[in-house]
């Protein structure tokens, strides 16, 4: 009986081919809309979720007071507040697991022929552990690199690719303003970060070196900024409130005074980015969602018309021995087929822009086997739901007003 | 005698108009036998259709009962009366009523299909009934491809698609020249003697003489019954 009426439906659907193409448009572009809104969305929140995992987790930065409003790469006016005895000091305080003081600046790196402009980081090794920054090749400098000044550092991939191509980075040496480094590891690819800016970019090297040869600060000791891990994010309130008593302590700020530092939360900074992508996600779901809605209240209207249409046809089904859910029934099935087929196409559109849009901007696009089953779910309540009215109102005409109908 | 198929007692049916309760049919009786074929007749507007349509369980009277094969129906649910529509009763109407976008054969399938029966049977059932109504070579044919007399021998096959107790036809031939009425006559007299039991509603008394028994309304009362044979020709108006 249902593969009758299946067949049913099929005819029902090709009497009219233009009307019941037409109405399929709406489905179409309403899931393929929703597939597209749905595979954007999913991608932005992909690659701000993925950026956020190589930031390192649970992380503050503690900025110097010079540098609250101003850039990170302008010169500075006066002395950095912060030093590295303020960055031993906060070690030791409850809740802290990493503390990394770091230096920062670009500059010009040459080995043999080639040469190319990257960031500097002078910092400690306790900086890769709060980044939690792998080395992929050879080894990472230690804290009596740190103690002695030497000249190593450990490179990002962007910089091992541009510097030495081919070649093996590990055991080269490579000049940076005239100084020569022994390149003694390379680290894991971290790609882009928050702002969208390479991470891999990147030569880390001990803070003393960095401060003594490269940078030349006339402030032995003192840096701009200090990274801080803390052990989780519970702890994240308490060490903060730690490192601003210990700092006002430590540069004697009288009450009433105002901080000489700043201090910025790098979680919340990412989880608030992760948050907007959600919301903006959801919010274009929620815009190609109406465009569903038009296409089910499009089938619903074709439906109507269609019932009133075939009225004759349904006093003639009754009359032959057609009970109510018989014909409630045939019309349901013939909006749900019209949905699905609506939803294949557009199923297959909305993929096919999505993929379009990748190859032609790049941007980052997530299609989940899920978001097929939704839209299947929903073409099917919306065939249901929108096809359900015409449909009572089929099956419940009155056989001798229907047989009357001309 | 054998048990009637229909027997109808008081049977009233009024309807609701503007100028209040309109009674169309006032207290009928009637008993139709297996093997029977009448002929209703009466002037327009005496109540035939409506009679018709509560015989054919489209429509509940308003007082009075209805006995389909033995059992009360006057007052059944809708979906109960839907099942005696396809399984024991078979109807013929004015204008065809097939289905247009339908071949003939799975016009007349089409009862099958509600009674829940397999293709193949449907299938080898509505061919058969095409070649007994001389259509078959018509079977994949649509509607509209033919006359309005082979239109009516395909509605009358898919009334009989289902083996009913009985056939119900409000004017049969009311749209059909009188050359092609007669043949229509002619296949109704021949499944009548195949012991088929027919109930229709003609105006003409040539084609009410075909009938074994002649029944005759006047507003919405039964005001003769005779069998045809006895009284040749019927009676005047
Ligand atoms: N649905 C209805 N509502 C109101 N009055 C109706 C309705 N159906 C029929 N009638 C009235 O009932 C009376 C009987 O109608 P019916 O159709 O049974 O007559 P009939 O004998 O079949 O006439 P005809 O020979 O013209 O077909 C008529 O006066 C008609 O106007
Ligand atoms: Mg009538």
């Amino acid at each position: 009986m249902l593969k009758a009426m299946l067949g049913e439906a099929w005819l029902a659907m090709g009497a009219n081919r233009l009307r019941t193409a037409l109405t399929m448009l709406g489905m179409v572009i309403g899931v393929g809309a929703v597939v597209i809104m749905m595979a954007i969305g999913q991608g932005a929140q992909y690659a701000v979720q993925q950026t956020i995992s190589t930031m390192g987790s649970n992380l503050y930065i503690v900025l110097s007071g010079s540098f609250t409003t101003a850039g990170v790469r302008s010169g500075s006016a006066g002395a950095p507040t912060l030093n590295v005895a303020d960055a031993e000091a906060m070690s030791e305080l409850d809740g802290v697991i990493n503390v990394a003081p770091t230096h920062q600046g670009t500059r010009q790196l040459v080995y043999g022929s080639q040469n190319w402009s990257s960031q500097i980081i002078g910092t400690t090794p306790a900086y890769l552990e709060a980044r939690a920054w792998s080395i992929v090749d050879g080894a990472a400098f230690g804290d009596s690199d740190v103690r002695s000044a030497t000249r190593v550092a450990v490179i990002g991939k962007t910089v091992a690719e541009n510097l030495f191509g081919d070649e093996d980075p590990v055991g080269k040496t490579m000049r940076i303003q005239q100084n020569p480094f022994m390149v003694i590891g390379v680290l894991g690819s971290k790609g882009q970060n928050l702002d969208g800016r390479d991470q891999d970019d990147t030569v880390i090297i001990p803070l003393t070196t960095a401060q003594r040869k490269v940078f030349g600060t006339p402030f032995l000791g003192s840096v701009r900024m200090i990274m801080v891990q803390a052990d989780s994010a519970e702890s994240m309130p308490k060490v903060e409130a730690g490192i601003t008593a210990l700092l006002r302590q430590r540069h004697r700020l009288r009450e009433g005074m105002p901080d000489d530092f700043f201090m910025r939360n790098l979680s919340a900074a990412a989880e608030s980015e992760a948050a907007t992508t959600r919301t903006m996600s959801i919010l274009l779901g929620a815009i190609a969602s109406i465009s569903l809605l038009v296409g089910g209240i499009g089938i619903m209207n074709i439906m109507l018309v269609s019932v009133t249409e075939r009225t004759r046809e349904i006093g003639i089904r009754m009359a032959i021995g057609a009970r109510q859910k018989d014909i409630l029934t045939q019309f349901l099935l013939e909006a749900v087929m019209i949905s699905f087929a609506g939803c294949l196409l557009g199923l297959l559109l909305g993929l096919a822009i999505a993929l379009g849009i990748n190859f032609a901007t790049g941007m980052v696009i997530v299609i989940s086997g899920s978001a097929a089953l939704v839209a299947f779910a929903v073409a099917a309540t919306v065939g249901i739901f929108f096809g359900w009215y015409p449909a009572r109102k089929a099956a419940r005409l009155d056989p001798i007003e229907a047989l009357r109908y001309q | 005698m054998a048990d009637p198929v229909i027997r109808v007692a008081g049977l009233a049916k009024s309807y609701e108009t503007a100028a209040g309760l309109f009674p169309a049919l006032r207290g009928v009786d009637l008993a139709v036998y297996p093997g029977d074929y009448i002929a209703i007749m009466g002037p327009s507007g005496s109540g035939k259709s409506t009679f018709m349509n509560l015989l054919g369980c489209l429509d509940t009277p308003s007082a009075g009962d209805y006995f389909l094969a033995g059992e009360n129906v006057a007052h059944m649910a809708k979906d109960a009366l839907a099942v005696l529509r396809n399984r024991t009763l078979g109807f013929v109407f004015q204008g065809f009523n097939l289905l247009p976008r339908m071949t003939l054969q799975d016009n007349v399938a089409l009862p099958l299909v509600y009674a829940g029966i397999g293709k193949e049977t449907r299938r080898a059932a509505a061919r058969e009934l095409l070649d007994k109504v001389g259509l078959g070579k018509y079977a994949d044919s649509l509607p509209n491809r033919i006359s309005g007399g082979q239109q009516q021998r395909v509605a009358i096959a898919r009334a009989l698609v289902n083996k009913p107790q009985l056939i119900l036809a409000d004017e049969p031939t009311g749209n059909l020249d009188s050359h092609t009425s007669d043949e229509i006559m002619r296949l109704f007299g021949e499944l009548n003697a195949e012991g088929i039991t027919i109930v229709l509603v003609t105006h003409e008394p040539d084609i009410a003489a075909h009938a074994k028994r002649q029944v005759r309304f006047l507003d919405g009362e039964i005001v003769s019954d005779q069998l045809t044979a006895v009284v040749p020709g019927g009676e005047a108006c």
